[in-house]
């Protein structure tokens, strides 16, 4: 007989999948889209994201020790928001506001309120928008792309949708030549941060996320064509003012929110359903601050609003129970 | 074509294809078999026999005491040795009457066979009970309570649960293939008791050959065989009963409340014995099977054998096994040792090797959502563990902790190792408590 036997409650089966796991499949599908932005953006870029990473990994080692927590960074979650953090900054983020980045959202998002888990908030955008509202001037000189650039001396390109909104402003209408660049918004030839210039990198990290089932379709179509719906319908409304959906669709942070971020497991809802409220409010969010807000992109803040809304979206989004009967009056 | 299902639910590597291809073998007599009193849900027998007696195959041993209870029988001649608590399955020492058999396997006055198409719906009851028949999936439910509706619940439909959907376990499989004409005695007899309008046999899509042999002997009886979706837990009532005739079983209701009677193919085929023959139930077919094993089997086995019986029959141990598990690996028991004995319920044995037990430890939820999309009785298995873990067990039961079929999806498929279904049992036996005390 053994020397030692196993009691335990049923089940003793299990599906092999694991919380790192889940972490690792999501930093490999954001891989691509971290290769272009280095492509297009050069060192700078690389430099960002190492920097990012590496704090977010460092300060949530030191917070472990300070709290006393049990030690998780083979989780892989803190190297994640690194990378999400570092796709969402300029490439020619100075090193001081990566780290500060990291800093918010690692000990300030993250492990104050609990650690992995307990967050309410997804902490690469709580650092982001930190960021942009503490260093404007920084946070919104996009780098032009320039392949393979090593220098950090950069041109610098307003984003296609900070053109557009300025446009708008300035003369009433659109710029002529919008819908002239979809196909370098899709394959990233466009200012912005770092994630968001190629819609194909993205796309395929997206793809690749349904096709593990690390995520459900759910959230990310409810809240792309929510976004194709209803800047559609401005679009048909007036079409010199607003921008057409696909324009929305390829620039800015739309695809890196959907697919990566609106799907953060911890801070959105568990249900089916729920997921569908989400994306379509994040949906309804991002085009009414790009049409309406002050600023020219929505993604981040429709987000964090979400977020804010996730524990009364779970609330009354709880599938009905099997064998569910309304009580006879 | 689309297979009926239920929505929810998973598919774990069903690892049936050990045993699937083997012949039920009948396991030789031990030397000694002991008896629990206790193998059915409900009050346990009194024993009827004391040290010394000589007791034959078949003979009553413990008498059922209350409605919800049966009768227990001697698995083979020879002589009571001991009524004493002896290591049960269910972890605990519980009353027993031990057995020396004696070799001669000779049989006792048996029940006289009962022709169905004379006896009278209470006689046939009343012969289930005789002969000890209890729910032989593996809930151990007597089965004379089961066929005994109120008056204000019509039955109009019978389900037979051929599905199986338990990982490794192909005893029911075996059966259906092997000893598919005492399903259909069975079937007659309680089409007679329930006067059911329609009959079903569920069975999942990866047991075509038994699809296949019930259909054609089903050809000219109103009974039709319905393939189902293979997928975890199929074969849990309130589910086979939605996929196969699109009712749902009302929350803390009962199948009967929807006009439906569930009897698993198993007890089916022991119903037949009894009212046929006069045998009572006093084996089982269940199979063996597990890594650590050196081959698997499917046994037909006298209650009361040694689960170490079982496993010399079927070769030995290939290493030490780091876990024992009676039943499926979903839901089975773990067991102590293999001193103790097979029972009723006892579907299948399992050896499972230090590979199989997952020791990870548990992190943090991330809200992932796995346990709730997998989840057949559609609650949340994340939030009421929660609840669970810090005793608020209002909230719990809030959430509808109640409604948990304990089938173990939730912890199946939570990357984050947390115990959820251990945890909402936690919860449903100190919710049920508080009830009962008030």
């Amino acid at each position: 007989m053994a020397n030692q036997l196993y009691l335990s409650s049923s089940p003793h089966f299990s599906s092999g999948e694991s919380t790192d796991r889940l972490m690792r499949q999501v930093i490999y599908a954001l891989l691509p889209a971290a290769a272009v932005s280095v492509y297009m953006f050069g060192l700078p870029a690389l430099v960002t994201l190492l920097i990012c990473t590496l704090a977010s990994i460092g300060f949530e080692a030191v917070c472990q020790k300070l709290m006393g927590r049990p030690r998780t960074l083979g989780d892989g979650s803190a190297a994640l928001t690194g990378i999400l953090l570092a796709l969402n900054l300029p490439a020619s983020s100075p090193w001081w506001m990566s780290l500060i980045g990291a800093f918010v959202a690692i000990v300030i998002a993250k492990q104050i309120y609990g650690g992995l888990g307990c967050n309410p908030f997804n902490p690469a955008l709580v650092a982001r928008v930190v960021l942009l509202i503490s260093f404007p001037v920084q946070m919104t000189r996009w780098t032009a792309p320039a392949p393979l650039s090593l220098s950090f001396d950069s041109v610098t390109s307003a984003t296609p949708l900070g053109q557009a909104k300025e446009a708008v402003m300035l003369h009433g209408a659109l710029p002529a030549d919008l819908a002239a660049g979809f196909g370098d918004f899709f394959l990233g030839r466009m200012g912005g941060s770092l994630g968001e210039v190629s819609a194909l990198a993205l796309l395929l990290g997206g793809l690749y996320l349904i096709w593990k089932k690390v995520i459900t379709w759910h959230t990310p179509v409810s809240y792309l064509a929510t976004v194709v719906v209803f800047s559609g319908i401005f679009w048909l409304v007036d079409g010199t003012r607003y921008p057409d959906p696909l324009f929305h669709l390829l620039t800015g942070g739309l695809l890196l929110g959907a697919f990566f971020m609106a799907t953060d497991m911890v801070t959105t809802p568990v249900t089916p359903r729920g997921m569908l409220v989400f994306g379509v409010g994040c949906g309804l969010l991002t085009v009414l601050i790009r049409l309406f807000g002050g600023y020219p992109e929505g993604v981040s803040f429709a987000i964090l609003l979400m977020n804010a809304a996730t524990p009364l979206i779970d609330r009354y989004t709880q599938p009905k129970k099997f064998g569910f009967v309304l009580e006879k009056a | 074509m689309q297979l009926k299902t239920f929505p929810g639910g998973l598919h774990p590597p069903d690892n049936k294809q050990w045993s699937a291809h083997k012949p039920i073998e009948d396991c030789p007599l031990p030397e000694e078999l002991v008896v629990p009193l206790g193998q059915h849900i409900g009050a346990p027998a009194v024993p009827c026999v004391a040290v010394g007696d000589l007791v034959k195959r078949g003979q009553v041993i413990g008498e059922a005491k209350g409605f919800v209870s049966v009768p227990v029988h001697a698995p083979t001649s020879g002589e009571v040795i001991a009524v004493e608590d002896r290591p049960h399955p269910m972890g605990r020492d519980l009353p027993a009457v031990v057995i020396r058999a004696d070799g001669e396997d000779a049989w006792g006055d048996l029940l006289a066979p009962l022709d169905i198409a004379i006896a009278g719906i209470d006689e046939l009851r009343q012969r289930i009970l005789s002969c000890g028949i209890v729910g032989m999936g593996g809930a151990t439910f007597p089965a004379h309570v089961k066929l005994s509706p109120p008056d204000e619940k019509p039955i109009d439909t019978l389900i037979l649960n051929g599905v199986e959907c338990e990982p490794f376990l192909t005893a029911d499989h075996r059966l259906m293939l092997e000893e598919s004409d005492r399903i259909l005695s069975g079937i007659a007899v309680l089409q007679k008791i329930l006067g059911v309008r329609q009959t079903f046999i569920g069975i999942e899509a990866n047991k075509p050959d038994a699809i296949e042999r019930l259909s054609r002997a089903c050809a000219d009886l109103p009974v039709e065989v319905i393939p189902l979706e293979v997928k975890y837990p199929q074969g849990a009532e309130k589910q086979l009963i939605l996929a196969c005739v699109g009712r749902e079983v009302p929350s803390g209701g009962l199948p009967m409340d929807v006009g439906v009677v569930v009897q698993n193919v198993g007890t089916c085929a022991a119903i037949a014995d009894a009212v046929l023959r006069g045998i009572p139930l006093i084996e089982r077919i269940a199979t063996i099977s597990g890594p650590a094993l050196v081959e698997a089997k499917n046994l037909r086995v006298r209650i009361g054998t040694p689960l170490r019986k079982l496993v010399e029959v079927c070769g030995g141990t290939r290493v030490e096994p780091a876990k024992i598990i009676m039943g499926g690996p979903m839901m089975g028991m773990t067991q102590l040792s293999l001193e103790v004995p097979a029972i009723r319920g006892t579907s299948g044995l399992l050896l499972f090797t230090a590979d199989q037990v997952s020791t990870r430890p548990e992190g943090p939820c991330i809200r992932c959502g796995r346990c709730v999309r997998a989840c057949p009785a559609h609650i949340l298995p994340t939030t009421i563990a929660a609840y669970a873990r810090l005793d608020l067990f209002e909230e719990a039961e809030a959430y509808n902790a109640l409604d948990c079929i304990e089938c173990g999806c939730c912890t199946y498929s939570c990357p984050a190792a947390l115990p959820l279904v251990q945890s909402i049992r936690y919860a449903k036996n100190a919710i049920l408590a508080k009830r009962r005390k008030v």
